[in-house]
């Protein structure tokens, strides 16, 4: 029996939707329409009105406020509205707890989980430095040509690395895999432009240890998941994938800046694994797929090794492609191609694709699909992770 | 003729506001050639970035000590896509962290000065070099590394 301050089984999602993915700069809508549509999907996947949507949660300070969606939706009355702080794509599975919690809660009773981004209407990531002086942690890093993430990221990354002794065959394996399930997927921004080791190894340096493969893309597009109770989870017409168990935060001072944090050579999940698994009563070996926020391939092989998934010093052995891959790989590993080839939303896109493994419904299938985890945007404070499962999980 | 270049980047990058309130004794050290870094007065814990309040026992009193501008490389990274275009051309460039053993380990971010190209070693020993920037309209000084 699960504790009662526990979200296991009492939350499930019904519907999950997205608009078609574009490279960056090139969606024909502009973003609001998008999250709209996005939503709007989700609610057809599930056969839900959309005028019955009565919460609104997201992550990464996305632009698409709720009053808004709630108004241009029509929604017969706005409940729950929560944005989850920080982080950027860190915050990705806690958008989905923070939505479950107000059901759990009896706040809300539909949830729609959302994240919309058209960089060709809202600028680029990497490209967003003003003219003004800086101040907070910009004043540290900028004036050494420290600006973008890669770059933000790659020396917390690089002493992983050394103090692990990780090779660069392990980080291939990452991004090889991501390719090869994007072949499988339609959706998939890369689909039909596979990567080979070749092509991987010969790419140029963005900063090292990162080359071009290990960077994630940058996009357009939205996607959605729709929660209910799962007391209610017969009135729709999907197979629910339930909550299983969600977990958010920061290790001790992770978000000391500039690059002071304690544990520096960390994701940040030592803390959150332990939570997530507690609350789910499973254990890594449970997990039957993972889809892992790739900001940077390296920071997959932390965020991996911190869920229990393999020890740091096994890495080398455990990544490699045939491990990696659906249906039979030991740990079937960003079956839609994730951020660096399906499309690069943030981790939502993840959410959606475990929600399809949970299903059965993924084009690329891992054999064991009771149990699928999230993993949000590892190195930021705070991340997130999820766990959803089928009903023979619960 | 153009004149040699004084600063490890070229010029064109945002500056840091060296009149932020919290960060202010800091820039102001550099520009004379101490490095200085953030000490609790009650439990005499250093930090870095600055803060207001010590983590370890909450007192808001601080004060700024004078450290020898020498550490040890903890990480570094060679950027060879820049984000800015006044870094165009400028790559590739090495940013080193800097752990700082007689500040209580505090890490600081920098360039390592010399060949871009050269190998890097985490636990190197390395020596501060301080960067005036007189040109800027606020001039502010970095520091800079050196094996």
């Amino acid at each position: 029996m699960a504790s009662a301050r526990s979200l296991r089984g009492r939350v499930a999602v019904v519907g999950v939707g997205e608009t078609a993915y574009h490279k960056h700069g090139q969606s024909p809508d502009p973003e609001f329409v998008l999250a709209l549509k996005a939503i709007l999907a989700a609610c057809a996947d599930a056969g839900i009105d959309a005028h019955d949507i009565d919460g609104f949660a997201s992550y990464a300070n996305d632009r698409n406020d709720p009053a808004r969606l709630a108004a241009a939706l029509g929604v017969r009355r706005l409940r729950s509205a929560t944005m989850q702080w920080g982080g950027g794509g860190g915050g990705c599975a806690a958008a989905v707890a923070n939505g479950a919690a107000a059901i759990a809660a009896g706040m809300a009773e539909c949830v729609v989980v959302y994240r919309a981004l058209a960089q060709g209407q809202f600028g680029r990531f990497g490209q967003q430095v003003g003219e003004n002086a800086l101040s907070g942690e910009m004043a540290w890093q900028v004036p050494y040509g420290v600006i973008a993430p890669p770059q933000k990221f790659a020396p917390r990354v690089m002493r992983y690395l050394h103090e692990h002794g990780i090779r660069r065959e392990a980080l291939r394996a990452i991004a090889l895999a991501s390719s090869h399930h994007a072949q499988a997927n339609p959706r998939a921004v890369m689909h039909g432009k596979p990567l080979d080791a070749a092509r991987y190894d010969a790419a140029r340096w963005i900063v090292e240890p990162f080359r071009l493969y290990d960077c994630c893309m940058e996009n357009d597009g939205a996607a959605a998941v729709l929660l209910v109770a799962a007391e209610r989870v017969r009135e729709w017409r999907q197979p629910p994938a339930y909550l299983l168990a969600a977990a958010a935060g920061g290790e001790h001072r992770s978000g000391a800046q500039p690059h002071n944090a304690p544990k520096y050579a960390s994701a940040n999940y030592a803390g959150i694994a332990q939570d997530l698994y507690a609350m789910a009563g499973l254990g890594p070996a449970d997990v039957g797929s993972v889809q892992a926020y790739e900001n940077f391939t390296g920071a997959v092989v932390m965020a991996l090794a911190e869920h229990g998934l393999f020890k740091p010093e096994d890495a080398n052995d455990f990544l490699t492609l045939d491990n990696l891959i659906a249906p039979d790989g030991r740990l079937p590993f960003n079956t839609s191609g994730g951020n660096l080839a399906e499309c690069y939303l943030q981790g939502m896109e993840l959410i959606v694709e475990a929600v399809r493994q949970v299903r059965g419904q993924s084009t690329s299938q891992a054999r064991r699909h009771d149990v699928a985890l999230v993993i949000g945007g590892p190195l930021v404070t705070p991340a997130s992770s999820l766990l959803l499962g089928s009903e023979a999980a619960l | 003729m153009n004149a040699p270049r004084t600063t490890y980047l070229p010029p064109g990058l945002p500056a840091p506001d060296t009149r932020d309130a919290l960060s202010a004794p800091f820039w102001q050290g550099l520009r004379e050639g101490r490095l200085l870094v953030q000490r609790c007065t009650r439990c005499a814990t250093w930090r870095f970035g600055p803060e207001w309040i010590c983590h370890r026992c909450h007192a808001f009193d601080f004060e700024w000590l004078p450290v020898e501008p020498r550490g040890r490389i903890f990480s570094w990274e060679r950027i060879w896509h820049p984000s800015h275009p006044a870094l165009a051309g400028a790559a590739p460039y090495l940013a080193v962290l800097v752990e700082l053993p007689q500040a209580g380990g505090v890490r600081l971010l920098g360039n390592l000065l010399g060949d871009p190209l050269q190998p890097v070693t985490i636990g190197a020993e390395v020596d501060g070099v301080f960067e005036p920037h007189d040109v800027a309209d606020a001039p502010y000084t970095l520091l800079q590394w050196r094996v």
